[in-house]
């Protein structure tokens, strides 16, 4: 049972991180040079900056989710705890 | 998880600090250059500890008038999450000393006053969990709690101002015209202040629930 619900939560997890990164995925694509052979540009434009962002973005969801599923664990003890 | 909305909002705001605090207009200034923008991370580092640290203090003084484990719970996890906000204040400040003043540490009113402050709160978290005794632990630990804010607002707020630093905000003026300069900032700046605020209220709140619920099944235990 215990496992079950890991596993739930590991799922749902999942599906919030594709959810908020694969909409990026095609913006990120689409990106064609209009000169020179240099692409993906938007991500290679103003030093880079945008990977950077992505990547504390991304830091900052995982470690949002993390302190979500703790939370959730959390209540289920309390729920566990009052019956 | 009922009552979750202002959990949403934190996500929602903190991702929005991260993108605008990154992207979003800055006046463009010799020396600071882009690291201005460490104004959306490093000072509401300092915003959200004093206002967690204010939360502590307040259950601190319920606690002394009505005792409860609650109220000892409440005080002692809002201190912790303060100083580990501080902690990360400090260690983001000293990063941007370096590249700004060209020194990771400089013997200044205000970063001195703010790591002095740090070591009392560090105080109150070694006392708290020394004594055995729960209810001896937590009266004390009030006591001490108080005495902490008491010394540590002055450390922060009041003696650096008193003397010149290389800090922002100091020499009397208040800490705000260091970027009065850019009203545009502002916008960022206070979502910002908000935003990681409700994210150290979120973790106090996870860990005042499972210090509970620990000492719920502790009582089970024994019953």
């Amino acid at each position: 049972m215990k496992n079950n619900w890991l596993n739930r939560a590991a799922r749902r997890l999942l599906l919030a991180l594709a959810a908020l990164l694969l909409p990026l995925l095609p913006a990120l694509a689409q990106q064609t040079a209009a000169a020179g052979p240099e692409m993906a540009d938007t991500m290679r434009q103003d030093g880079k900056i945008y990977v950077v962002v992505g990547v504390i973005l991304i830091v900052l969801v995982g470690l949002l989710a993390y302190l979500f599923s703790i939370d959730r664990k959390v209540g289920r003890l309390e729920r566990e705890v009052r019956d | 998880m009922k009552n979750a909305w202002w959990k949403v909002l934190t996500v929602v705001l903190l991702v929005y600090t991260v993108v605008m605090g990154l992207l979003g207009p800055v006046p463009r200034l010799a020396i600071l250059n882009e690291t201005i923008r460490n104004l959306y991370f490093h000072v509401p580092m300092w915003f959200g500890m004093t206002i967690i640290f204010t939360a502590s203090l307040v259950n601190s003084i319920r606690y002394l008038l009505r005792p409860s484990y609650r109220l000892d719970v409440l005080a002692y996890e809002s201190a912790r999450t303060g100083v580990v906000m501080g902690l990360l204040g400090l260690a983001t400040g000293s990063l941007w000393a370096r590249y700004t003043w060209g020194t990771w540490w400089t013997p200044d009113p205000r970063l001195n006053g703010a790591a002095v402050a740090m070591l009392i709160y560090c105080a109150y978290l070694v006392l708290r969990s020394s004594i055995a005794d729960e209810q001896q632990s937590a009266r004390i630990g009030a006591v001490y709690n108080i005495f902490a804010f008491c010394a540590a607002i002055p450390l922060l707020f009041i003696l650096p101002r008193l003397t010149d630093s290389l800090h922002p905000g100091a020499g009397g003026n208040p800490g705000f015209n260091y970027y009065d300069q850019a009203k545009f900032m502002r916008p960022v700046f206070y979502p910002a202040v908000f935003a990681w605020t409700l994210l150290g209220v979120w973790i106090t709140e996870v860990t005042v629930r499972l210090a509970l619920v620990k000492q719920k099944l502790y009582e089970k235990q024994l019953a």
